[in-house]
């Protein structure tokens, strides 16, 4: 990648250049941690539409394509299946039923993160913004700024039920007709609540509930080993 | 109720609703697109998707990284290895590796087989679409060996799981498998399809390269000029190069409407910076124009491909990182090495962790763009996965590219989106 011939994909320097951009012409966006390569901003929920257009207009950024809309549900962000860290002393249990008891109507648990592209500039961002009401997640549509957002805003609704103001034409997309939840809510559960057969009797598919006992697998584990601490990771190491 | 509608008279029906699929050959998979149509012309098209919806983002959050590779070769199933490689970049990224030299390589030169089985494959299926037998039986011709090239470097035709984190799953092998003679072959039969597999797997490739020009000119023997060919995509589905960046097109799409724009030279990703190839582009946006843009990337990937080979003859190396956190120890140390089995015992049950962080890597699919979003928490297996599916966008601009066309060029419209139902369901 260093050595390529053409544009180079934004260095780190047209990073910030490109942050200073923002800061300036655009308001109610804070800018976020992310990787050195990449620039990732969250929006206030009141002025997303402002802020969708004014990264579509100014001509510094022209961020004329919006390349994909995923809805996020930051419920088990973090938490752990089997914690690790005594387990020295104690030893693992055999198998984890499910995940530990969350809240779900823990505050900033839904956001919508936006991919956009300027072609003009060749730089990307990534735009999160948190559903101010986690009841009743709704934040506006940017179908009117990029029209691409149609059917990934569908795609949000159906998959984690978060509202979009103003959408056209907001159903359901991936799910069965007349399908019940939002499967990609971290407590839907993997499998499901409904089976379908067919009842011979009845002579037609039926709904059932599901007959799966739920297990999880391959534990989620989070090893705090401080492998990829960044301070670690430099030449001159404090001794 | 049968003897009244001979009564009406013939003006007021009018629009009516028609099915189009699920089960038609020409909606490539399960598509059920409602039509409302006012005689032979479309009013309306409602594109009914998710037939194939097997939750893999869901079922990849549920599983370590590593496990997840296959399900990505499911998503956009004629364009396997081109998934994993966003998915592959997406974790390299994370974990702040990056795989060795002849790694990349590698990943290149499979990245544009692939575009290449993915092209023959559309080209196949678009053609039969729109009346053309014949190309389809040529292509697939063609398809069969690049086949046998998965096979022979992963194992498998089609769901090869060969990219990992930190490189590729093995070496390229030194020998092509070969025909062996049956009933229905004789041996001269064999001799004569065997003779290209005698040398190794770069050889195959390259004997392939040098040839494939000729059966691309054969193609467009059949089609560029078919006068039938270019009454069923001339002026069909026009995409003014705007409306394509709002629709959020990319790939030939994208390119077919003249926009230059490609991810291999615009944000190169692995060692695409080196390679010398050409975009091509359409000027009018219609069908035509993006068959002509993709006939043309099948000359590109192969000039591509011939550079891999030449600089992977002469590089031999490792093609994988040499980093005992994200490789399995090798089968040798593990049957004699206790540590090493319980490495691979914790490496293949727990995985390994990755740094907590959002990404999103893209490559430029044969489809379009790619890509995968990432958010990892810190923990063995992604938080959230998202996978960006060029087909998504360009089927939701469905009802704009066929409203006002004939039933017919439905078909068409389809064809030249490319349609995979595996990513746009996922």
């Amino acid at each position: 990648m260093e050595q390529s011939t053409d544009q180079p994909a934004a260095s780190g320097s047209a990073i910030e250049a490109l942050a200073r951009t923002i800061e300036e012409r655009v308001s109610g966006v804070r800018r976020l941690s992310s990787l050195a390569q990449e620039l990732a901003y969250e929006a206030e929920p009141a002025e997303l539409l402002a802020v969708c257009r004014a990264l579509r207009d100014t001509p510094e950024l022209r961020f004329e394509m919006l390349m994909d809309v995923a809805g996020v549900d930051y419920l088990h962000y973090g938490r752990e299946e089997w914690v690790t860290s005594a387990a020295t002393r104690t030893g693992f249990s055999r198998a984890r039923q499910g995940s530990a008891p969350s809240d779900p109507g823990m505050p900033g648990r839904f956001a919508v993160v936006y991919q956009l592209l300027s072609i003009t500039h060749n730089t990307r961002l990534r735009l999160r913004v948190t559903c101010p009401d986690t009841a009743d997640p709704i934040v506006d549509s940017v179908v009117e700024v990029w029209a691409s957002a149609n059917w990934f805003e569908r795609e949000a609704f159906d998959l984690f039920g978060i509202m979009f103001r103003g959408h056209p034409d907001l159903r359901r997309i991936l799910t069965d007709y007349g399908f019940i939840g939002h499967p990609f809510r971290k407590d839907f559960p993997l499998i499901g609540n409904v089976e379908t057969r067919y009842d011979p009797e009845k002579k037609r598919v039926v709904y059932e509930p599901v007959s799966i006992v739920p297990r999880v697998l391959a534990p989620k584990v989070i090893r705090h080993d401080n492998r990829y601490e960044p301070a670690l990771k430099a030449p001159e190491l404090p001794r | 109720m049968a003897e009244s509608t001979h009564d009406l008279p013939l003006a007021e029906i009018r629009n009516y609703t028609m099915n189009f699929g699920p089960q038609h050959p020409a909606a490539h998979g399960v598509l059920r697109l409602v039509l409302e149509m006012d005689g032979e012309v479309i009013q309306k098209a409602d594109p009914h998707i998710g037939l194939l919806h097997r939750a893999t983002e869901k079922l990849a959050e549920s599983k370590q990284f590593n496990h997840s590779i296959g399900y990505m070769d499911r998503l956009d199933y004629v364009s396997m290895m081109c998934n994993e490689h966003a998915y592959v970049l997406a974790i390299e990224k994370l974990l702040g590796i990056k795989p060795p030299e002849r790694a990349q390589y590698i990943r290149v030169l499979f990245d544009e087989i692939t575009r290449i089985l993915n092209h023959l494959m559309w080209l196949g299926a678009h053609a039969l679409d729109i009346g053309a037998m014949t190309v389809f039986l040529l292509c697939f011709k063609e398809r069969e060996e690049l086949m046998d090239v998965y096979e022979a470097v992963s194992g498998t035709r089609m769901h090869a799981t060969y990219y990992r984190p930190g490189g590729v799953y093995r070496d390229l092998p030194q020998s092509m498998p070969k025909y062996q003679p049956s009933k229905w072959r004789s041996r001269r039969e064999v001799d004569r399809l065997n003779e290209t597999r005698s040398g190794s797997m770069l050889d195959f490739i390259d004997a392939f390269a040098e040839r494939f020009p000729v059966a691309i000119a054969d193609y467009e023997t059949l089609l560029t000029d078919n006068r039938i060919w270019k009454q069923r995509t001339v002026n069909i589905g026009v995409v003014p190069p705007e409306r394509a960046l709002q629709l959020g097109f990319s790939g030939p799409m994208l390119r077919g409407s003249g926009v230059v724009w490609d991810l291999r030279k615009k944000q190169p990703y692995e060692v695409y910076g080196r390679m010398d190839f050409d975009i091509p582009v359409g000027t009018n946006g219609d069908c035509y124009d993006r068959y002509l843009v993709r006939i043309e990337e099948l000359r590109q990937s192969t000039r591509i491909i011939r550079q891999c080979i030449e600089w992977l003859r002469k590089n031999p190396g490792a093609v994988m990182v040499d980093d005992r956190k994200v490789r399995p120890p090798s089968r040798e140390h593990m049957k004699g090495d206790m540590e090493s089995l319980i490495h691979h015992f914790k490496f293949f049950t727990e995985g390994y962790d990755v740094p907590a962080g959002e990404t999103y890597a893209a490559v430029e699919a044969p489809k379009g763009e790619f890509g995968i979003y990432l958010v990892s928490d810190g923990a063995n297996k992604p938080y959230r996965l998202k996978c960006r599916a060029p087909g998504f966008a360009h089927l939701a601009s469905l009802e704009e590219m066929v409203r006002g066309h004939m039933l017919a060029d439905v078909v068409a419209v389809i064809g030249t989106q490319d349609i995979v139902f595996g990513e746009i369901d996922r």
